[in-house]
């Protein structure tokens, strides 16, 4: 109990010293920092905030099934962006109508219920020859494996890559307070990663990876910002069922995978002309730009700490 | 007042509907709001997107003869105040115009879609004569260009399930008849504002 005292406290500390930045480097504009990028910073900030407050929702005495929920409405606003961003046609109708009303609620239900042996399946296997087959039928064969495969993608990274994360919720041989801390710890140092790579980006960023897709991410960046979650991860783990090291690896493989979904996402982002998801629709944060990191790395994460639990 | 707060609410989550209003404002003034059309919820997305004091005032014209059918149309009809022209018996001095406007009195705005039918395809048809002949008779109205995007990807036409993707609803400048413009000319202007508002970003 005393340690999620703890841990929120220092999460609620770093949010506030974050949010007195954006603030204090808002106010001054002799700092000549690019107004768009710090209005991006607070953006992020505000969205982190919503994110940790959403979080603490696991932590309260009652059903792991309502964080559930909580992702459920999340992946559904991110597959919505997603393929509101996709062109699809009207031959796709009737296969987008099941992709959002069967198989997204189905993933976490069957997520609720603890059926692993199902949820891991569900979309690999049967949404994924599901979708083909009703758009076959639908009898439209213009760019037929363009359309089921971008179908495909946005229900893999926005549904079931992100239901994993509250997955670690049922995860066996810990106890429920920890298992509530495990998954604080996971979107903590996602997001905390994103931030660090920025950062590094910005002070010592030289060697672009690749200009064409994201002109922000670096080398430097990149293996910055893997460092230093590892070492944060490292300093945390006194809140996880980890050992230091397992936790400083956990830190890296979070910041790897939240690369690879970032350099992803901006990917289709690029093929598509659009900055970010949030400005396809005026007044919709994009929350897909948000959570990119998170989709792309729970899988991983929790694979890794079953195998570590088990 | 219960049907219309349970259909706004349920169609502004299906649509996920954003507002814009590019140089232009919500008015209280009598306005003909002309969008192009290519599903059912259109009427409902438009009339939401209004504020609330506006949409007191703004009626959709419907067929009447399709709304009229059975309890629960005409109820919707006439939880949305929906101004129903019957269709099929248009008469030498009650033609379709004169009784909008007739209904429209000093007070009433009205939703129209000119391309007359949805549209199955992309893009915008071309405009039926009736927003002319409204701007004829009623000089003083402001025209308002309404353009809807992607509900057709929403809603289909001939499709009954939604797919709850992300629209918007964009307002733009009021037009005006020209004095001495012609039919052709006017509606070929009025269907480029409307086009117009699809290319902002």
């Amino acid at each position: 109990m005393a340690q999620n005292w703890a841990l929120a406290g220092m999460v609620a500390a770093l949010l506030l010293v974050a949010t007195t930045v954006g603030q204090i480097i808002k106010s001054q504009p002799q700092l000549g920092l690019n107004p768009a990028a710090v209005a991006a910073f607070n953006g992020r900030v505000r969205s982190w905030w919503i994110i940790c407050c959403m979080l603490s929702v696991a932590f309260l005495p009652i059903t792991p099934a309502v964080t559930v929920a909580l992702f459920g409405c999340l992946s559904f606003w991110a597959l919505r962006e997603f393929i509101t961003l996709t062109p699809t046609r009207l031959g796709d109708h009737r296969a987008l109508f099941w992709v959002f009303f069967l198989f997204t609620p189905l993933q976490y239900v069957l997520v609720a219920m603890d059926l692993y042996r199902l949820y891991s399946i569900l979309i690999p296997v049967y949404a994924f020859l599901f979708i083909p087959a009703r758009v076959a039928i639908a009898g439209d064969p213009k760019r037929f494996l363009e359309r089921v495969a971008k179908i495909q993608s946005g229900l893999l990274v926005c549904v079931y890559c992100l239901s994993f994360a509250p997955a670690l919720l049922y995860l066996k041989n810990i106890q429920p307070a920890e298992r509530s801390r495990l998954l604080f710890f996971f979107v903590t140092m996602a997001l905390l990663s994103e931030a660090l790579q920025y950062i590094w980006s910005r002070t010592y960023g030289q060697h672009v990876i690749a200009p064409a897709i994201n002109a922000t991410r670096t080398w430097e960046g990149l293996l910055g910002g893997t460092a230093s979650t590892a070492l944060v991860a490292w300093a945390l783990s006194l809140f996880t069922p980890f050992t230091h090291w397992q936790a400083a690896l956990m830190g890296m493989i979070i910041a790897v995978m939240g690369f690879a979904g970032a350099m992803t996402m901006s990917a289709i982002k690029r093929d598509r002309g659009v900055r970010d998801y949030g400005t396809l629709v005026e007044g919709h944060g994009g929350v897909l730009d948000r959570i990119d990191a998170i989709c792309f790395a729970a899988p991983v994460f929790y694979h890794v700490t079953r195998q570590i639990l088990a | 007042m219960l049907t219309e707060f349970a259909l706004t609410t349920l169609a502004r989550l299906l649509s996920g509907a954003s507002v814009r209003w590019i140089d232009s404002q919500p008015d209280t003034c009598q306005r003909i709001y002309f969008a192009n059309h290519t599903s059912h919820l259109d009427v409902i997305l438009v009339w939401s997107a209004l504020p609330h004091h506006v949409r007191e005032l703004t009626r959709p014209v419907a067929a009447k003869d399709y709304w009229s059918r059975g309890w629960i149309r005409r109820h919707i009809a006439k939880s949305y105040n929906a101004l129903l022209i019957d269709r099929k018996q248009v008469k030498v001095h009650q033609s379709p115009v004169d009784m909008m406007l007739q209904e429209m009195g000093t007070q009433h705005s009205v939703i129209i879609f000119p391309e007359g039918g949805r549209r199955s395809e992309d893009g915008i048809g071309e405009f039926k004569s009736g927003l002319y002949y409204l701007a004829k008779k009623r000089p003083d109205l402001e025209l308002v260009p309404v353009y809807i995007e992607n509900m057709n990807r929403i809603l289909p036409r001939g499709e009954f399930l939604p797919v709850p993707l992300l629209s918007c609803v964009s307002f733009g400048p009021p037009i005006y008849l020209e004095s001495a413009e012609a039919k052709v000319q006017f509606l070929k202007r009025a269907r480029a504002a409307v086009i117009s508002l699809k290319e902002i970003e």
